[in-house]
C-alpha cells in the first residue's frame, strides 16, 4: 500500500479529490484467570475517496489499492457526487479544497512497534493474574493489554500530503467478586479507561504492575460494603468518572453534526443551538473545557484531522460561557460557525464526521484535601460503569463502580453502587471546585460510537476531579 | 455466476490453497466476512454523505496440539495476492503458536457440517432508490440512512468443513422529524425494493408525525401504565443480549438474570418465553469456529431461566454443552413468545397511561438486581380513556426487569414484529429479533 511512496498519476473528472490510506495492526493479549487466551492479532488495510463534483460530494472504500483499484474507486466516488448531486444538502462547490502538507507520529514513534514481545506481554500479564489471590469470593477476573499501531496518509488533489503515524496502548485490569447473591466488578480505572498514545511507560504511569491485587481487594472490599445512600447532596467524582461526565453531557452536545441534525435519526440531536454559542452560559465560572489534539500522551492527538485540517487547541467553554462547537470544515461551513479539526474517520471504510478527539476539562486549584474539606455531606464516586442519556444530551445517570462516603468534610466508609441523575444544561453550573493538576489524569475511551454507518472511535479525556453540589444521589436495588 | 456465488468460490479458492499449506500435526480454521454496501445518508430529506464500502475479512486459526493463535487481515479482493497473503499469514502464526501456552480451554468441532445458504435480493441501483425515497419524503424532514448490498459469510477448516451464508438486502432506517426531538421512527427492510411497500410505511410515518406535532406535555416522574411498543422491547431485549444470556456470565455470576439461575431464585412471569431462534432468524447457521447451531435454544420458558448461549471455550471452561454461541454469547435471532392481547386493542387495555414506540440508550442501574434505565425517545403519547392526547416530553425510566417482565406484566400482544438488525458498526449485522408489544401495569420513571 502506498502509504509513503509515490502514486500512480490519477486523472478525475472532479473538481476536488482525496484518498485517504488506513493500515492498522493489533496485537491483543489477554490472561483470564491465569489462562493465556490465544494472542489475536490484525491488520487492516485500506483505502477511502472522496470526490467534489457537480457541487455533489460521494465517497467509495476498498481494500483494494493497486493502482487499478485506486482509480476505480476514485471513479466510483465521483459517481456517486454527480449522481445525487441535485439532492446534496450543501453545495460541494463551496466547501474547502485543502492542501494539507505534514508529519505526526506517536510519542513513542515508529521505532516502538516491538518494545515487548508476544511472549514478553504474556508473561507479564500472567504475573498480574497470579497476583490477584486465591480468595474463593474471586469468581472471575481478566489482565490484557492491546498493541496498536496505526498509520494514515491523506492525498488530496491540491498536492496535500500528509502522513500520521500512531502508537496506542491500552491496559486493562477487571476482576470479579461473588458473594451471598450479590456480585461486585472492580477495574482499573474502567474498562480501557486508560489508554493512550505511547510506549511501554504508560503501564507505569498508571501503577499497572501490582494493581490485580489492588483491584481484587477492592472488589473484596466492595462486597461488604453498604449500598449507597440516597438523597440530595454533593459529590466529588474521581477523573475516572469526569471523563464519562465530559463525554457524554459536553462533548456529544456539542458536535456539530449533531446540531445540523445529521444525527437524529441515531445517536440523536442536541440540547445545543446554534444560536447559543457566544454567550450561552454551560456551567460555572471554574469550567474550562478545551478541544486539544497537542497532548502527546492523550488518546486522540494528532496534527491534520481526516479532512485535512490543522489541529489545534482550542477552548469550546471558557468560564463556563459556550465559544465554539466541535465541528470540522464541512460543518463549519454549513453552520456558518467556527469549529475545530475534529473531522475524523474510525477507519478506510467509513467516512469523516464530527467526533470528540481529546477533550479536557482544565485544571483549577484545588487540592483534593481542600475539596473533601468542603463537603458537609456527599459522595466521593470512582471509575464509572453504567451511562444512559437522553438523545438531547440532557437528562442523565450514571454509575459509579465504588464510592466513599464524605462527612463533615472527612473520608468515610467505602460503599457500592452510587449512582447519580441529573440534566446537562443545570448540572455544570453546580460545578463547585475544580481540582488541581496533581488530580488530573489522562484517561479515555477506545469505544466511542455514533454515526449511520456507524462508527467507534478513540477519543481522549484528561480532567481533575470535581465537585458538584447538591445532586441527587442514589444506591443499587434495596 | 452471481456475486454471492463468486465470492462463494473466491473463498473456498483461498481455504484450499490453506489446505495445501498446513503442515502435519495442525489444524486451520479460517472465517470470512465481506459486503458489498451502498450507503446513502439522508438529512433533511437530501443527501448528506452518499458511498459505497468494498471490504472482505479473512480470520485465520492455527492449532498445534492444545495451543493455538489467531490472526485477522483484510483481502484485496485478488484472488492470486489474497491466497499468498492468507498462507503467509498462515506461517506467521506457525511461529506464533510456537510460543503459546497450552490452552486448557480450546475446543474444537467434532464433526463435519457443512451447509450453503444463499439468498439473493431484487435491488434497484440505490441512487434510483434515493430518488423514490426523496420523492416521497418530500416537504418533510426527513433523517436516516439507506443500506443496501450483498453481505457474505464464511467458513472452511483443514477438516474439509466448508459453511456459506450471504444474503443480499436492502435497510433504510428514517424519522421524520416535527421540531427538537419530536419525530417518529420508521424503516423499511427486506430482500425486494417494494414501492408499494415503502408508500405504505411513508405513510403510517406521516400520519404519526401529525400526531407528535401536538403540543407535548411534560410528565413528572412517578409510576405510569404503559405500552410498550415491539420496537420499544427490542431495545430492553438488546440490553438483555450485552451478556445476561451469556454461558459464561451466568457461570461467573455476572449476568443481569444470574439470579434466575437458582432454586427459589428470581422468575418472570409465566407467560414470559425468550429463545434463540436460529430457524426462523437471518443470522448464519454456524459460529466463527465452525460450530453448528441447533435450529432453537430456549432460553426462558414460562418465566423460568432454563438454557443459555455457550460458546466452545465456556462449553470447555465450566463443563457445559456448546450450543452455537460465538465468542460474546449474544442472541442473534431472538424471539419472545407472543401474548393473548390484539396490538390494534393496545390503546384500549392501557386505558390510562404512556404509549411508547422507542426507548433509548439503555443500561443497567443495578446490573445485579436486573435494573436498568433508559430513555424514551420519539413517538411516545400520553393516553387517556383509550386515546391519544398529547406527544410526551421525553422520560428516564429506572425499573427492574423483574417486575417489568414478572408481577407488572399485563399482557403480550398476539402480533409480533421481525426486526432486522440495521446496526452498521464494522460491518451490516446479520442478527434479528422477533417481538410483541408488552402492556405493563406499572412502570418507574425518575426524571
Amino acid at each position: 500500500m502506498p502509504l509513503d511512496s509515490a502514486l500512480p498519476a490519477l486523472d478525475v473528472d472532479a473538481d476536488f479529490w482525496s484518498l485517504r490510506f488506513v493500515e492498522e495492526a493489533s496485537d491483543d493479549h489477554v490472561v483470564r484467570k491465569n489462562v493465556a487466551l490465544p494472542l489475536t492479532t490484525s491488520l487492516d488495510r485500506g483505502v477511502m475517496a472522496s470526490v467534489y463534483a457537480d457541487g455533489g460530494y460521494g465517497y467509495a472504500a476498498t481494500g483494494d489499492t493497486s493502482p487499478d483499484g485506486l482509480k476505480r474507486v476514485l471513479q466510483r466516488a465521483r459517481d456517486w457526487a454527480k449522481v445525487t448531486a441535485r439532492h446534496a444538502i450543501a453545495d460541494s462547490q463551496a466547501l474547502p479544497r485543502p492542501a494539507p502538507q505534514g508529519r505526526y507520529a506517536s510519542p513513542a514513534g515508529i521505532a516502538a512497534t516491538a518494545a515487548l514481545s508476544h511472549k514478553q506481554w504474556f508473561d507479564l500479564l500472567m504475573a498480574e493474574s497470579q497476583s490477584a489471590g486465591d480468595d474463593p469470593r474471586l469468581v472471575d477476573w481478566e489482565v490484557s493489554c492491546e498493541v496498536v499501531r496505526t498509520t494514515q496518509r491523506l492525498v488530496t488533489s491540491g498536492g496535500g500530503d500528509v502522513v500520521q503515524h500512531y502508537r496506542f496502548l491500552m491496559p486493562s485490569v477487571s476482576v470479579t467478586a461473588h458473594a451471598d447473591g450479590d456480585t461486585i466488578v472492580r477495574t482499573l480505572n474502567g474498562y480501557r479507561g486508560i489508554c493512550q498514545q505511547g510506549g511501554e511507560e504508560i503501564l507505569a504511569r498508571f501503577g499497572f504492575a501490582g494493581s490485580t491485587r489492588r483491584v481484587a481487594d477492592e472488589a473484596l472490599e466492595l462486597l461488604a460494603a453498604p449500598n449507597c445512600p440516597s438523597g440530595t447532596m454533593d459529590v466529588l467524582l474521581a477523573p475516572d468518572q469526569m471523563v464519562l461526565q465530559i463525554h457524554e453531557s459536553i462533548g456529544h452536545p456539542l458536535e456539530l453534526d449533531r446540531i445540523l441534525g445529521d444525527e437524529r435519526n441515531f445517536a440523536g440531536t442536541s440540547f445545543v443551538t446554534a444560536d447559543m454559542f457566544g454567550s450561552y452560559r454551560y456551567g460555572s465560572e471554574l469550567l474550562n473545557i478545551t478541544f486539544d489534539p497537542t497532548r502527546g500522551e492523550e488518546l486522540a492527538s494528532y496534527a491534520f484531522d481526516d479532512d485535512g485540517t490543522r489541529a489545534e487547541k482550542m477552548h469550546l467553554i471558557r468560564a463556563g460561557v459556550l465559544e465554539r462547537p466541535l465541528g470540522g470544515a464541512i460543518s463549519q461551513q454549513r453552520a456558518g460557525l467556527p469549529g475545530v479539526a475534529n473531522a475524523r474517520a474510525c477507519s478506510w471504510n467509513r467516512p469523516p464526521i464530527d467526533r470528540m478527539a481529546n477533550l479536557n476539562l482544565e485544571p483549577g486549584t484545588s487540592t483534593f484535601d481542600g475539596m473533601v474539606s468542603a463537603i458537609e455531606l456527599g459522595v466521593y464516586m470512582q471509575t464509572n460503569c453504567s451511562w444512559s442519556i437522553d438523545d438531547s444530551r440532557n437528562k442523565f445517570q450514571f454509575g459509579c463502580e465504588r464510592g466513599r462516603m464524605i462527612r463533615n468534610g472527612k473520608l468515610a466508609e467505602v460503599i457500592k453502587r452510587p449512582n447519580y441523575r441529573g440534566v446537562s444544561a443545570s448540572f455544570w453550573r453546580s460545578l463547585a471546585h475544580v481540582g488541581n493538576a496533581d488530580t488530573l489524569e489522562v484517561l479515555g475511551t477506545p469505544y466511542c460510537g455514533k454515526g449511520e454507518p456507524s462508527q467507534v472511535i478513540r477519543v481522549g479525556h484528561a480532567s481533575p476531579a470535581c465537585v458538584f453540589t447538591g445532586v441527587d444521589v442514589f444506591g443499587g436495588e434495596a | 455466476m452471481s456475486v454471492e456465488d463468486t465470492m462463494e468460490a473466491y473463498f473456498h479458492a483461498i481455504a484450499a490453497a490453506l489446505d495445501g499449506a498446513t503442515a502435519r500435526g495442525e489444524r486451520y480454521a479460517a472465517t470470512f466476512d465481506g459486503e458489498d454496501t451502498d450507503f446513502v445518508r439522508l438529512n433533511q430529506g437530501k443527501v448528506r454523505q452518499p458511498g459505497s464500502v468494498s471490504q472482505r475479512y479473512l480470520t485465520l486459526r492455527l492449532v498445534q496440539d492444545r495451543r493455538h493463535a489467531e490472526h485477522r487481515q483484510s483481502l484485496t479482493g485478488d484472488l492470486a495476492i489474497d491466497t499468498a497473503s492468507a498462507v503467509a499469514a498462515l506461517s506467521a502464526l506457525r511461529s506464533a503458536v510456537t510460543d503459546a501456552h497450552d490452552d486448557p480451554h480450546l475446543l474444537l468441532p467434532a464433526s463435519v457440517q457443512s451447509s450453503a445458504t444463499h439468498r439473493g435480493g431484487d435491488l434497484p441501483p440505490a441512487a434510483d432508490v434515493v430518488d423514490r425515497i426523496l420523492d416521497a419524503a418530500h416537504g418533510s424532514d426527513l433523517v436516516g440512512l439507506y443500506a443496501a448490498g450483498p453481505v457474505f459469510r464464511g467458513f472452511a477448516d483443514s477438516s474439509g468443513q466448508r459453511n456459506w451464508h450471504s444474503t443480499t438486502t436492502f435497510n433504510l432506517q428514517f424519522s421524520l422529524y416535527h421540531r427538537a426531538d419530536k419525530a417518529v421512527k420508521s424503516g423499511y427492510a427486506g430482500f425486494r425494493w417494494d414501492d408499494a411497500a415503502f408508500a405504505a410505511r411513508m405513510h403510517d410515518a406521516r400520519e404519526r408525525l401529525a400526531l407528535v406535532a401536538q403540543p407535548a406535555r411534560s410528565l413528572s416522574p412517578g409510576k405510569y401504565r404503559v405500552y410498550l411498543a415491539p420496537s420499544a422491547v427490542d431495545e430492553i431485549a438488546g440490553l438483555l443480549g450485552w451478556g445476561a444470556f451469556s454461558g459464561r456470565a451466568l457461570a461467573t455470576q455476572q449476568s443481569a438474570l444470574s439470579r434466575m439461575g437458582s432454586d427459589g431464585g428470581e422468575r418472570l412471569d409465566p407467560r414470559v418465553s425468550f429463545r434463540e431462534d436460529t430457524a426462523n432468524g437471518v443470522a448464519p447457521s454456524f459460529q466463527a469456529e465452525g460450530f453448528t447451531r441447533p435450529s432453537m435454544i430456549p432460553l426462558v420458558e414460562k418465566g423460568v431461566l432454563v438454557g443459555s448461549l455457550v460458546s466452545p471455550r465456556t462449553a470447555r471452561e465450566f463443563g457445559l454443552d456448546a450450543n452455537g454461541a460465538n465468542s460474546h454469547e449474544s442472541p442473534e435471532s431472538f424471539a419472545m413468545d407472543a401474548g393473548d392481547l390484539a396490538a390494534a386493542d393496545a390503546l384500549a387495555a392501557l386505558d390510562d397511561g404512556l404509549m411508547i414506540g422507542n426507548l433509548h440508550y439503555l443500561n443497567y442501574s443495578d446490573r445485579n438486581a436486573c435494573r436498568i434505565t433508559g430513555m424514551t425517545r420519539f413517538a411516545t403519547f400520553r393516553v387517556q380513556h383509550g386515546r391519544i392526547v398529547a406527544p410526551a416530553d421525553v422520560l428516564r425510566f429506572d425499573d427492574s426487569i423483574y417486575r417489568l417482565f414478572g408481577a407488572n406484566l399485563e399482557a403480550l400482544t398476539v402480533e409480533r414484529e421481525l426486526l432486522l438488525a440495521s446496526e452498521t458498526y464494522g460491518c451490516r449485522q446479520m442478527s434479528s429479533s422477533e417481538l410483541p408489544g408488552a402492556l405493563i401495569r406499572e412502570m418507574a420513571f425518575t426524571l
